[in-house]
């Protein structure tokens, strides 16, 4: 019997007339890791919901067709029971955690179905050691990490042994090492004890080595269904914004089957013999590790920066918190007008600390803040900008037009779409009658699809490219390496490295492309375009030109 | 925000924390009821210690001395003026103030100073034994013991306790955010209004989320919770017995009249061998759990 099904399901919030799901047919076998592929608004988690009852049940609603989650019939059996059967993890981890302690969330579940005291405290414990998280038992949640918290709403949902799971971006809100751990041990949890996934990614390279079947959606209708390399063959053709940026490099240098991930096609390009394997020093840059030593490749930076004064310039920044950790310890940062950078590190690292700095929404226990003009701040819930129910309340057409949001005035902020949240924010920051000289964001891309991603990166440079300086937090490689042309990389408080982003990201293991992992950094190539005409000048036995910034 | 500056529940290794919430609550709650029945100055000073004691030995002092520098000001002040202003009894008058309409003739007595004062203590007393309390009982294990006793009632005060910080948190970003403003965002009562606002409109969608979970999680279902059946840890034993012991005295000492205070119409006090005894007695027992540190860590 099929763990999950769904037979000619269509679905409508309420007040909307368009579907957010139509007519979607499947079944998840037990044991199988699904992904669920899908552009933002394609109706990956309204299908999520679904399968969890909360759909029709929690949200209301035009239902038609049948779900049947472990056999019940979610027309009849509520989010309650259906609970039972599959646990969820949503994408905030902060709305996920209710209870105090760790213990007391992982015993809620069970507590609540009247499970004894003995079967409660044994689950809690199995749960907690099988994920590794035994030593946050007695932890207030109020005090985990981000990584953690979501890894407790992972046990949460476990804990009732469920025989599917179903998870919507769980990787989202982390940290690249946070985001892979916890894929893997979806991966073992899957292996180990036969319980089928449904999980909702939209950062592909990440999972679909792990996954047997991959779900793709657009417009809430079910358009390809096949495993992983069955997905990317489909999606180099009919959706490239959902193809990997491994498949992406392997379709554009004309290499046949799409990888699925990084070990694939290593093997891949070992077997074509076009992956060098002896370390050559002029195929790998060093990662520049000090700030203060930093070389300038690119000879323009270095001109401009005898000449002018830096846009945004830290000086031996200490925040230290009374009572509390030190956040960042002496950082030292010069950024020019018109440089592209990107902060990187773990959650934790400093990123956010730097920015709000950057910004003078915080004062340094030691060191200074100069920057030549306005910085401008968007945080990472651009929802916390609105205050008005109108968009053109918010700000003024000329401002919505400059963001491509003309015509959404009479919209209300919170109906807009992610994409265009983050761009009326921006709008707000942007404006005032003072330019900004430095544009700030922290964690800009989180839950964007790539297509959104790319026209964020585009509108960034083209920021850039008018005179401002541009510094964003963020997590997603790939975005990096899109957007920037310098990468400072933190940890506890400190820049480990500091140099042009072909250095910084080609060098690294987890703060790197999957491109530049798949070729190991060769050449400084971070992009699926670069790797494609590395492959391609490899095979024609020709010299490849490195991307600037690389030394040859 | 850092820990030590939250009045909250944090798990910690010390005796109190390790006793289970029911009795931690309970130790807490009596300390605050025997403020309540005695009226002597040397008994409450007495409880005075004892509560700040006990917050040390609980490791939550600083968060304990924190509140009480901050709201033993406003507290004294509060009751000492209100007292001052309204109380006719006292003989010893230092300063008259004339008519104050409603108030009539108000004339300040040393008697109402002295009462103020030790209905402020008093206050003290009960303010800091509820603040141990939300300190050093698991609200989690209180939460679960009283769902036994209301199922939907503890639905709503979970919700509550979750959405308290999480909506705190809420306010204090959206205030981050105006300050990104290049205006600097809506400032003064018209700024707070709009953040309070846009807190609210938020906490709709916050709300639904976490509803969502515990609909998930089984909250619905409202299936009898079957509690954990464990032994009383040493720790139980201890603070219960404390407990009692706290209570028998504070009411010998009141029901024997082993000191008297009478603050009006002039203040006298006698304080005997015995009320020292007992005041004495009243710390030690109060604080001998804490004595025990086996089995704190968890």
């Amino acid at each position: 019997m099929s763990v999950l099904r769904f037979d000619h399901v269509s679905y409508a919030y309420p007040a909307v007339q368009r579907d957010a799901i139509s007519d979607v047919s499947l079944a998840i076998e037990p044991g199988e890791f699904c992904v669920v592929a899908g552009l933002s608004g394609s109706g990956k988690s309204t299908l999520l919901r679904a399968a969890a009852g909360l759909v029709p049940h929690f949200h209301g609603g035009r239902f038609a067709g049948t779900v049947t989650v472990g056999g019940l019939d979610t027309r009849e059996h509520g989010p309650a029971e259906a609970g039972e059967v599959a646990g969820t993890v949503l994408q905030d981890p902060e709305t996920q955690v209710i209870m105090t302690t760790v213990r007391a969330e992982l015993s809620l579940a069970l507590e609540n179905r009247g499970q004894a005291g003995a079967s409660v405290a044994r689950a809690v414990e199995e749960t907690s050691l099988s994920l590794g998280i035994a030593h946050l038992l007695d932890r207030a949640t109020a005090e985990l990490s981000g990584g953690e918290l979501q890894r407790v709403a992972l046990a949460s949902a476990l804990v009732c042994r469920p025989s599917l799971v179903l998870l919507d971006e769980p990787t989202s809100q982390l940290d690249p090492v946070a985001g892979d751990e916890l894929i893997w041990q979806l991966r073992r949890l899957n292996q180990e004890s036969d319980t089928a996934v449904l999980l909702i990614e939209h950062r592909l390279e990440r999972c679909l080595a792990a996954a047997d079947r991959v779900i793709a959606l657009s417009e809430g209708r079910v358009v390809c269904d096949r495993d992983p390399r069955g997905f990317l063959e489909w999606a180099a053709e009919s959706a490239p914004g959902l193809a990997t940026p491994g498949a992406r490099m392997f379709a554009r240098a004309g290499l046949r089957p799409p990888p699925t991930g990084v070990k694939q096609a290593r093997a891949a390009l070992r077997g074509a013999g076009l992956l060098h394997e002896t370390r050559d020093p002029a195929e790998n840059p060093p990662v520049v590790a000090d700030t203060r030593s930093r070389p300038r490749p690119l000879a323009a930076m270095r001109r401009r920066s005898r000449v002018q004064q830096p846009a945004l310039a830290l000086k031996g920044v200490w925040h230290e918190i009374t009572r509390g950790p030190t956040v960042l310890r002496s950082v030292d940062l010069s950024i020019q007008a018109g440089e592209r950078v990107v902060l990187m590190g773990r959650n934790g690292a400093g990123k956010s600390t730097l920015l709000r700095h950057a910004a003078g929404l915080l004062q340094p226990t030691r060191g200074s803040v100069q920057s030549s003009g306005r910085v401008a701040l968007l945080l990472q819930n651009p929802g916390d900008y609105f205050l008005h129910e109108r968009a053109d309340q918010e700000v003024s057409e000329d401002a919505l037009r400059m963001v491509g949001l003309a015509g959404l005035g009479a919209r209300n902020p919170r109906d807009l779409s992610g994409g265009q949240r983050q761009r009326l924010a921006l709008a707000i920051v942007l404006g005032g009658s003072e330019p900004a000289s430095v544009l700030a964001l922290d964690e800009p891309t989180r839950g964007m699809d790539t297509a959104s991603k790319r026209r964020l990166a585009r509108w960034l440079r083209a920021r850039a490219g008018e005179g401002a300086a541009v510094v964003l937090a963020t997590h997603d490689a790939e975005f990096a390496a899109e957007f920037a042309d310098r990468a400072v990389l933190l940890a506890d408080g400190r820049v480990i490295a500091d140099g042009p982003i072909e250095q910084v990201l080609a060098g690294g293991r987890y703060f790197a492309t999957e491109t530049a992992r798949i070729l190991d950094g060769a050449r400084g190539v971070l992009r699926p375009e670069q790797g494609a005409d590395l492959l391609l000048a490899r095979s024609a036995g020709e010299q490849y030109a490195a991307p600037q910034g690389v030394r040859s | 925000m850092s820990r030590a500056s939250r009045i909250a529940f944090f798990p910690r290794a010390s005796p109190l924390h390790a006793a289970r919430a029911s009795i931690a609550a309970a130790y807490g709650c009596v300390l605050a009821l025997a403020a309540l029945i005695t009226p002597d100055p040397v008994l409450l000073g007495a409880l005075l210690v004892s509560v700040l004691a006990a917050a040390f030995g609980a490791g939550v002092g600083r968060e304990i001395s924190r509140a009480a520098r901050t709201a033993a000001l406003p507290i004294i002040l509060l009751t000492v003026l209100v007292n001052v202003l309204v109380s006719r009894e006292g003989l010893t008058v230092f300063a008259r103030l004339g008519d104050w309409g409603v108030l009539g003739q108000v004339n300040l007595t040393v008697e109402a100073v002295v009462f103020g004062l030790v209905l402020a203590l008093r206050l003290m007393v009960v303010t800091l034994s509820c603040l141990l309390v939300v300190c050093a009982a698991n609200p989690d294990e209180l939460l679960l013991a009283f769902r036994r006793i209301s199922p939907r009632s503890a639905l709503t005060a979970t919700l509550t306790t979750r959405l308290i910080p999480v909506l705190g948190a809420d306010a204090r970003r959206l205030a981050e955010a105006q300050r990104c403003r290049p205006d600097g965002g809506a400032r003064g009562a018209r700024g707070r209004m709009a953040i309070l606002k846009a807190t609210v409109a938020g906490a709709l969608d916050r709300s639904l989320d976490v509803a969502a979970v515990l609909e998930m999680r089984g909250y619905g279902t409202a299936r009898p919770a079957r509690g954990s059946r464990a032994p009383l840890s040493r720790h139980d034993v201890a603070f219960a017995s404390s407990s009692v012991a706290v209570l028998l005295i504070t009411v010998y000492a009141s029901v024997a009249g082993l000191g008297s205070f009478s603050p009006y119409p002039l203040v006298s006090m006698s304080v005997t061998p015995a009320l020292l005894v007992a005041a004495a007695l009243l710390v030690l027992v109060a604080l001998a759990p804490f004595c025990d540190r086996k089995g704190i860590e968890r």
